[in-house]
């Protein structure tokens, strides 16, 4: 008994991949080709005008990994928070509340789910833009960074979505919170340019944007260079991770919204 | 043996209402307990805290001997809860509901018992329908189902007819009813009297979060026992006149304390040779306890008229 109880949090996973399965052209294709169409209109216009890391890489090839965590980032952010608004607008998150679920199988189910729609996004693009358009990204220079920035980063964002969710009262709530917050910060975080090519004032602004660091951390991993060390990098989205993580559960654990 | 269900001076307020106000009382196992009350009474919000979705200012709640807060696995893992709300995940179909909602309770490959709930409530064509296209109807049977799939011992439904239609309504008794005598402790809330009568041996009534009423059926009946006469005549006998009466359409209604006073009345009438066009006695019913002890004597506003 005490061991099928711990088990409904997985349960609970399984209906948040199914949920946006279910939807899979909206919550998957959509991106991907969102995703392609800024990669075709950018490298097509800029791929003779833009120089970054002084030419050493080709303006279209270092646009891909910038716009993979571009999706990755924005589609973890999208899953928790608009399954959560609608459940609770709608009213159906009594099922789960009800159940015998811990604070920690709500957050675990969420987040988890919510990194896993922003990876299946990612890697779709990526594959996309390899077969289209950029083969040399087959094999990325030091995965591993690439690996650890993915799954920081979609993390963070899905916990983000958690939040929004939770804060949100309508539909509207939380288009503010996307439109206003996440889409200006992951724009201005280095997707479509070195930031090292903007003038000064500029890079100190885009180095205090966390977004900044997924991406460029993520990008290290495919190419071996980035606007900044990947370890000041990992340093800086660990820390927002942490913040992000204690937040989310202290917000869950407190049953704030959930069990007023 | 463990209470089913335990209230322990239970209070909530929200904002300047004082929703609940210092609730206690016992359901014993086995038991079918009517909640009654009208609209804003606090029933939901009651239910609502032994399910663990509202938390109280003050007081504790058990389910089966466990505190819905400090013990709330366990707590949850013995109640099933029949929500009012007509709600539904518009993503799954019926089957894929029943199937995650026992997968929250941590059971896995109980397809046999879902088909048995399904075949019950009338719902096997519909298992792979998506709850989107069901009618209201079917979903609030669906609803029934997701409260039993866990087969728990304790079982809450929260105006279950509110909005179902006749035949389903009759559909739904009988299933509850069969759930009771299979051993399952039921707590129902309704503002339906009829159900309350035709279901419940033992009744709360709240009003203003409070209550203001608990007892066995039979004795809420019995404390507000009399009979009245419904008598269709020219006119009364002069000296029952003055005793205190109604009219209603054509009739006479007379409050008789005692049967022995009917045959007073029958005396007086023939002794003034007053030809009785009809005559009706009507006992206590549900309603009129209601009505008596929860201070609305305007029938028209409360939703009990329709259940008649």
């Amino acid at each position: 008994m005490q061991n099928e109880r711990a088990q409904g949090w997985r349960a609970l996973l399984y209906k948040e991949v199914l949920r946006f399965c279910h939807v899979g052209t909206q919550t998957i294709a959509a991106p991907v080709l969102t995703a392609l169409l800024y990669l075709l209109i950018f490298s097509h216009v800029l791929e003779s005008r833009v120089l970054v890391f002084g030419g050493q890489i080709a303006y279209t090839t270092f646009l891909v990994p910038g716009l993979i965590m571009m999706s990755v980032l924005q589609n973890a952010f999208a899953n928790t928070s608009s399954s959560l608004i609608q459940s609770r607008i709608v009213g159906n998150m009594v099922f789960f509340l009800l159940a015998p679920i811990t604070p920690w199988g709500f957050f675990a189910a969420y987040t988890l789910a919510g990194v896993l729609r922003g990876v299946m996004v990612g890697v779709g693009v990526w594959l996309a833009a390899t077969l289209l358009f950029t083969p040399a990204l087959w094999q990325p220079v030091a995965p591993l960074w690439s690996l650890i920035f993915l799954f920081l980063g979609s993390a963070l964002l899905a916990m983000l979505g958690i939040i929004a969710g939770l804060w949100s009262e309508k539909f509207d709530h939380l288009a503010t919170f996307q439109n206003f917050i996440i889409v200006p910060m992951t724009f201005l975080s280095g997707v479509f340019y070195s930031v090292q090519t903007l003038p000064d004032f500029w890079i100190k602004v885009s180095h205090l944007n966390p977004f900044f660091y997924m991406i460029d951390g993520f990008r290290y991993g495919f190419f071996g260079i980035a606007d900044v060390s990947p370890w000041i990098s990992l340093m800086v989205v660990g820390v927002a991770t942490l913040f992000t993580t204690w937040t989310t559960w202290r917000l869950i654990a407190s049953g704030w919204k959930l069990r007023p | 043996m463990i209470a089913a269900v335990e209230f322990q001076t239970i209070s909530r307020r929200f904002g300047a209402l004082l929703a609940l106000s210092d609730i206690s009382f016992q359901i014993e196992q086995g038991e079918f307990f009517g909640l009654l009350g009208p609209n804003g009474a606090g029933k939901t919000t009651l239910i609502s805290v032994l399910g663990g979705l509202i938390k109280p200012d003050c007081g504790t709640a058990r389910v089966m001997g466990h505190d819905v807060i400090h013990d709330y696995l366990s707590a949850r893992q013995n109640l099933g809860l029949v929500p009012q709300e007509l709600v539904y995940d518009p993503f799954f179909t019926v089957r894929e509901t029943l199937r995650l909602q026992a997968g929250y309770f941590g059971l896995r490959r109980i397809d046999d018992w879902i088909d048995e709930i399904l075949h019950y409530l009338g719902l096997t064509d519909k298992a792979d329908h998506n709850m989107r296209i069901l009618s209201g109807g079917m979903k609030r049977r669906v609803l029934v189902a997701q409260a039993l799939v866990h087969k728990p011992p304790v079982i809450v439904l929260d105006e279950p007819t509110a909005g179902v239609d006749v035949e389903l309504r009759h559909a739904l008794w009988s299933f509850i009813g069969k759930l009771n005598r299979a051993g399952h402790t039921i707590l129902l809330t309704t503002h339906y009297l009829e159900e309350a009568e035709a279901l419940c041996t033992r009744i709360a009534m709240l009003k203003n979060g409070k209550v203001v009423a608990l007892d066995t059926k039979d004795h809420l009946l019995s404390r507000f026992e009399r009979i009245t006469a419904r008598l269709y005549a020219e006119r009364l006998p002069a000296l029952w006149q003055e005793r205190e009466h109604r009219r209603e359409g054509g009739a006479f209604l007379i409050d008789l304390a005692r049967f022995e006073d009917m045959e007073l009345l029958l005396a007086a009438l023939r002794e003034e040779n007053i030809a009785i066009d009809r005559l009706q006695l009507e006992g206590t019913d549900l309603e009129q306890v209601f009505l008596k002890l929860t201070g609305n004597d305007a029938p028209q506003t409360t939703e009990t008229t329709h259940a008649k």
